[in-house]
């Protein structure tokens, strides 16, 4: 529409200062203040026995949970585009639980049914497994906050492409397996990318079910979000910011692969 | 993202049986269950332990009701405001042209990318005590809506966007013709085909902010019967060792985001039957 020059500038203004003032310029702030002592120091603070060893427990959860959810979600995506069966539309919406409930709330959950009172609480620790207050138990929780990520980006792709392909290669005698990696997968490939970048993104940044379930032992179940949190509770607030700026910059790289990624998958639709 | 996700699509080819079909679904079905469901039902289960008169004194205690109304009220809020300025920020990032749009474009996401608690941060740094504008919201409510208005931002813009890009501009062209003025071309032509996206983006942001914790958690300074919502509340019930108060508590916040859930749904059925429409009239 043409509308007339005063009014798009002034509605660029509008929508641009509120974008700075929320967005732009605090995470500004934060890179400037981490930095404002140098680039020494915030190394110091990032490579603390405590840091490095937050560092690794989140990237050994997110390497756990990320495959789980990216092979249930290519399986799901794949019954719900393909398939045809009764509770359909129950399933479906049973996928975007972990979206609408509060992280807290799924942080509860995992104690009530792993907790020392919870449902298998007691036999697991007789079995010698503990789930809370240990790495399994942030596990679970990143696995059940990342689940939804993968189904979501690949169902509307696999719609999208049809199955003439595949019911071409089922006739001429590939089986189940060889349509799958030959014609499926290359097809979807993209959606699936999206997806797992998604999924990374909110296995490494998860706090709150995190919070929860984890105990926060530093050095044993301290990710990087609860070493953030910890620093600044202790008024370590340097510490703190640098522990900040290193999880917003992996965002940052999220950020941009989701741009990379994005036209390619849309390409695909 | 999740905007995407939670949308459905209109398009739908025929349906293909195969034997593995069934195995694989099956298993994923099963794995949702153990993952998300069971864990679920152990809240609701936990909640109504010691029999319904124990929910209800649970979830009406003061505390707990001050926090579940300012949460509900200080999430619709959001909604509203980014509704507003999610709109118009569409609009100037598929109708403006101008350098750096499309860095801007992509910054759009950084809410959903950067960690909960990474946002607390990133707005404590400029609002909070020691805030080197001079302006200081920690421990008060706006504190709160900052914090919902920064994690929700991407909704509204994200859902409005796709549709603002494949809007027909002939209306607008024969309307501003006709001699409409810019206000009336948006609030008679834009707008109405709009509403379905901006609902469903609106919806989206309160119910995460609904359940929002982490960006919230350090800069509201949590205090009962003011700035404590419902999420820090059931935290500081687990901490106190209560848990049947906090899965009531829970439970009822779980039911509050499953109708916005449904809610969501119908909105976005809603916008794919008006495609449908509009593709029927050969628009």
């Amino acid at each position: 529409m043409t509308v007339r020059r005063p009014w798009r500038l002034g509605l660029r203004f509008v929508a641009l200062g509120y974008l700075a003032l929320l967005l732009l310029i605090p995470v500004g702030v934060v890179f400037y203040r981490t930095f404002e002592h140098g680039f020494g120091a915030v190394w110091d603070s990032v490579s603390t026995p405590a840091a490095v060893s937050a560092f690794w427990l989140t990237i050994e959860v997110t390497a756990i949970a990320v495959p789980l959810n990216t092979i249930f979600g290519i399986v799901m995506a794949l019954a719900l585009a393909r398939g045809r069966f009764p509770g359909k539309g129950l399933l479906n919406a049973a996928i975007d639980l972990p979206f609408a409930i509060s992280p807290i709330v799924i942080g509860l959950s995992l104690v009530l049914v792993y907790g020392t009172t919870g449902w298998f609480g007691q036999d697991l620790a007789n079995a010698g497994i503990h789930v809370i207050f240990s790495v399994p138990g942030i596990v679970l929780a990143t696995i059940f906050v990342s689940l939804p990520f993968v189904v979501r980006e690949v169902t509307p792709v696999l719609r999208e492409v049809g199955n003439e392909q595949e019911q071409a290669a089922a006739t001429l005698g590939a089986n189940g397996w060889q349509t799958f990696w030959r014609i499926t997968l290359p097809a979807i490939r993209w959606g699936v990318a999206y997806g797992v970048v998604l999924s990374v993104a909110r296995a490494i940044g998860e706090f709150g079910a995190v919070s929860v379930v984890s105990g926060r032992i530093a050095g044993e179940t301290q990710t990087l979000t609860l070493l953030v949190d910890n620093r600044y509770g202790n008024f370590d607030i340097a510490g703190a910011y640098s522990a900040a700026t290193l999880l917003a910059l992996i965002a940052l790289v999220t950020l941009l692969a989701m741009t990379v990624i994005r036209p390619r998958r849309e390409e695909n639709e | 993202m999740s905007t995407t996700a939670l949308t459905p699509r209109p398009v739908r080819r025929r349906a293909a049986r195969s034997p593995s079909g069934a195995l694989g679904l099956g298993v994923a079905t099963l794995w949702l269950s153990i993952i998300v469901l069971l864990p679920l039902a152990a809240v609701v289960a936990k909640g109504l332990d010691g029999g319904t008169g124990t929910f209800w004194t649970a979830i009406t205690t003061k505390q707990s009701l001050a926090a579940l109304r300012f949460t509900v009220l200080v999430s619709l809020l959001t909604a509203v405001v980014n509704s507003f300025f999610g709109t118009m920020i569409a609009w100037v990032l598929v109708r403006d042209r101008f350098r750096g749009k499309r860095i801007i474009n992509a910054l759009i996401d950084l809410p959903f990318a950067l960690p909960t608690i990474v946002a607390g941060i990133v707005l404590l740094s400029l609002y909070g005590k020691g805030s080197p504008v001079g302006i200081s919201v920690s421990y008060t409510q706006s504190a709160v809506l900052l914090a919902f208005l920064f994690v929700t931002l991407p909704f509204v813009i994200r859902a409005v966007q796709p549709v603002l890009i494949e809007l027909d501009r002939e209306m607008e062209q024969a309307a501003i013709s006709l001699g409409a003025s810019n206000l009336t071309v948006f609030r008679r032509i834009v707008l109405p085909n709009l509403v379905p996206a901006i609902l469903s983006g609106a919806a989206l942001a309160f119910a995460r902010a609904i359940g929002e914790f982490g960006s919230v958690v350090l800069i509201s300074g949590n205090i009962p019967l003011h700035t404590q919502v419902s999420s820090v509340y059931i935290f500081n019930l687990i901490e106190s060792d209560a848990p049947i108060s906090a899965a009531a508590v829970a439970t009822v916040l779980m039911l509050v985001s499953l109708v916005v859930l449904l809610a969501i749904r119908g909105f976005g059925r809603w916008g794919a039957r008006y495609e449908r429409v509009l593709e029927r009239d050969g628009r």
